[in-house]
């Protein structure tokens, strides 16, 4: 861990190094610094995934700084900022407040949507644009703030593709529903409950924990004398993975269900052989549905694959970087009408934005586990489930686009 | 009623581990009146250190109930030199110093221990691994599992040993002694620092196995897991009678229960007003009944001065 973030040290300060040098030599003319902030959780139960997310966007703004584009005539030199919001909405607004002092040209992040939507206030009200790569509340871009955008769906979206999923191949009569009381968990539990019930099946009371919840004991006891069919719960896999094996402990034969926190390969680790045959969704596409291009590059600067949003954070930075290119400004004031309007080829494919800043036509993913892996097997999309193995076999154009570039 | 004897399966599995940790709050606090807010942190270093050996011996072969054993064994040690540790450099410089100076290191040395922890064993959640099969047994409708059974049993050994050492040895009587008068204890040629140290250690002891069994029976142990662990624990020591050793056990005790009982039944009884994610509010509602009704807690008549 310490010799890896010396590594990186060891690395930007040879980069900065280097690029120092070259400038003296070529004399160049003034330069432009840009600098993009991201913020995630890199501490506490989540910071796995917030150091993914750190990443993705990290590769997309060294990959601009090594291009040397220019922009409004002078060599654009990007700078990369990456906060620590520590899963916590008042951390959250403080260092989106640090990063608006520091002039950011755009923000990727946050990750959670409970820091996302307090912050969102932030940047708006600086006028710098933010994009976040997962954080999948509605409300995040319901409130009609300038400069708020999202490259994954929205919970209103992947809520309705797990449950109905979950009645067209469970076909559950009674659903218990439970949430880590997060903006994210709540919201995503709300939804799922809205589309079952109105598909006509019985949920119960809803339980709640909270996003450091371990021990579920108490609750999945109570269900277990309800005796529900299928198990629903809004959460993060750090919770989930031990609601599940507990369930598994006390006996629960409920088919359990997640949404895409608790999408993660950890569930298996978590679980144990409790994770075979769950269910879960992910907003977008998985990470190795990616382009190749971006899949290797990853893996060549962080020595990892990427875990969950990555992909998203990446294609995040990169359509600030690319509106900034298009609109020959960092100027928020000038790129935004750009990034409003921009037809975009990500590493997660086509990217394009409605009125509201959210992605248009978004993925979910539907996994399930085998042998402590998460398979994808439905991809849906404007309402229609699709094979995952057809998903990629049409994607596979988008994708090629993507590296001829 | 079988759910009901499940929640109570559940709490008592709970209540053991946090006997185990009010342990260490108590016999600290016994001796010195000092509230170890590091204490917590020390359960999780014994989680992470029983993690790393359990992964390095995993693929040994060996049997799996030797390398949780040896694991156990490690991690016991370990926590015991922080203990030590923790009281020779941090607690012991401040004796006789206002009594808010060493509560504030105390919590100086928690914040100190869980990022240390960071660095070493990353912040990511670890999955503890699951070597020893869980069976599951069934009566009256209810589960325990082989873990659970465990956990109650270790702990109650524990705990018997723990009083054997208290009230039937020599450095139980001069551990008694110098909780009663550390000076007198001192004129009668008792070694109060040494016996000061060796409380933290024993009390690290303690935190050890029930790091171990408790990463083990949620199967998951990370950084941060020590200070909600140790806050309840300090709860059901002040429902015990802070200071006092069978108060600690009979308040974690009790104390689990009760959070299992409420997270499982406050939402039937509050018409889903309230539900289950009040669990971790029942710990601090308890902590609050008691020291208005009655500060001494149930069994701490003799520091109730004191507290």
């Amino acid at each position: 861990m310490i010799r890896s973030h010396f590594g990186v040290i060891a690395i930007a300060a040879m980069v900065g190094v280097a690029g120092c040098g070259e400038d003296k030599k070529a004399q160049a003319p003034a330069t432009l610094t840009i600098a993009i902030g991201s913020v995630a959780p890199l501490t506490g139960g989540i910071a796995h995934l917030g150091k993914d997310n750190e990443n993705g966007a990290r590769l997309a703004v060294e990959e601009a700084k090594a291009e040397k584009i220019r922009i409004g005539g002078k060599e654009a030199v990007f700078e990369f900022l990456a906060e620590d919001d520590q899963e916590d909405a008042k951390v959250g607004n403080t260092v989106a407040q640090k990063l608006v002092d520091a002039k950011v040209a755009g923000v990727v992040g946050h990750l959670n949507s409970g820091t996302s939507i307090p912050a969102s206030n932030i940047y708006s009200g600086a006028n710098i644009p933010m994009i976040t790569g997962s954080a999948t509340n509605p409300e995040l871009t319901e409130r009609g703030l300038k400069g708020v955008f999202r490259v994954v769906g929205r919970d209103d979206q992947q809520g309705p593709a797990v449950a109905n999923y979950l009645i067209a191949n469970a076909k559950p009569k009674v659903v218990a529903i439970i949430d880590d009381a997060t903006a994210y968990g709540k919201g995503l539990a709300n939804e799922v409950e809205k589309t079952l019930k109105a598909a006509g099946v019985k949920v119960l009371a809803r339980e709640q924990g909270t996003n450091k919840t371990v021990d579920w004991k108490a609750v999945l006891t109570k269900l277990k004398g309800r005796g529900p069919d299928a198990v629903f719960y809004g959460g993060m896999d750090s919770t989930a993975g031990p609601l599940l094996k507990q369930g598994r402990e006390l006996g629960v034969k409920a088919v359990f269900s997640f949404g895409d926190g608790a999408c993660t390969d950890k569930m298996g680790e978590f679980a144990g052989s409790g994770a075979e045959g769950l269910l879960c969704s992910q907003a977008g596409i998985p990470p190795q549905a990616a382009s190749k291009k971006f899949l290797d590059a990853y893996k060549k600067r962080f020595n990892i694959d990427p875990i969950l949003y990555a992909p998203f954070t990446y294609d995040a930075a990169n359509l600030l970087i690319e509106a900034m290119k298009k609109a020959n400004s960092a100027d928020p004031a000038k790129y935004l009408p750009v990034l409003q309007k921009i037809d975009f080829a990500g590493a997660t494919g086509r990217i394009s934005f409605d009125e509201k800043g959210d992605r248009k036509d978004a993925e979910m993913t539907i996994f399930t586990m085998k042998g402590g892996k998460l398979l994808p097997i439905a991809i849906i999309k404007s309402g229609k489930t699709i094979k995952y193995e057809d998903f990629v076999a049409q994607s596979t154009a988008p994708a090629a686009d993507v590296a001829k570039k | 009623m079988d759910v009901f004897i499940q929640q109570v399966i559940n709490g008592l599995t709970l209540g053991a581990v946090y006997a185990m940790v009010a342990l260490g709050y108590t016999m600290v606090y016994g001796i010195i009146q000092l509230i170890n807010f590091a204490h917590g942190e020390v359960v999780m270093v014994g989680a992470m250190v029983a993690f790393s050996v359990i992964g390095a011996l995993a693929p040994s072969g060996l049997p799996p109930l030797a390398i949780v054993l040896v694991a156990a064994g490690c991690a016991i040690p370990v926590c015991m030199l922080i203990g030590y540790a923790m009281e020779r450099a941090a607690y012991r410089p401040l004796r006789g110093a206002p009594r808010l100076a060493p509560l504030i290191t105390a919590i100086g040395v928690s914040i100190i221990l869980q990022h240390l922890a960071m660095l070493i064993w990353s912040r990511n959640p670890l999955a503890f691994p699951q070597i020893i099969k869980v069976e599951s047994y069934h009566f009256a409708g209810a589960t325990i599992t082989s873990v659970q059974i465990a956990i109650l049993s270790i702990s109650l050994a524990m705990m018997v040993g723990l009083a054997a050492l208290v009230y039937r040895t020599r450095l139980g009587t001069a551990m008694r002694a110098t909780a009663h008068n550390p000076q007198v204890a001192g004129l009668m040629g008792i070694d109060a620092n040494r016996i000061i140290a060796l409380t933290f250690v024993i009390g690290a002891a303690l935190a050890a196995v029930a790091g171990v069994m408790v990463a083990s029976y949620y199967g998951i142990a990370h950084y941060a897991m020590g200070s909600q662990l140790g806050l309840k624990a300090f709860c059901a020591a002040v429902l015990g009678g802070i200071g006092n050793i069978p108060g600690a056990m009979l308040g974690g005790v009790l104390l689990g229960v009760v959070e299992a009982l409420g997270a499982g039944y406050i939402g039937d009884l509050t018409g889903n007003v309230f539900g289950s994610n009040y669990q971790d509010v029942f710990a601090f509602i308890v902590l609050i009944a008691v020291l208005v009704l009655r500060p001494s807690g149930l069994l701490g008549e003799r520091v109730g001065d004191r507290a």
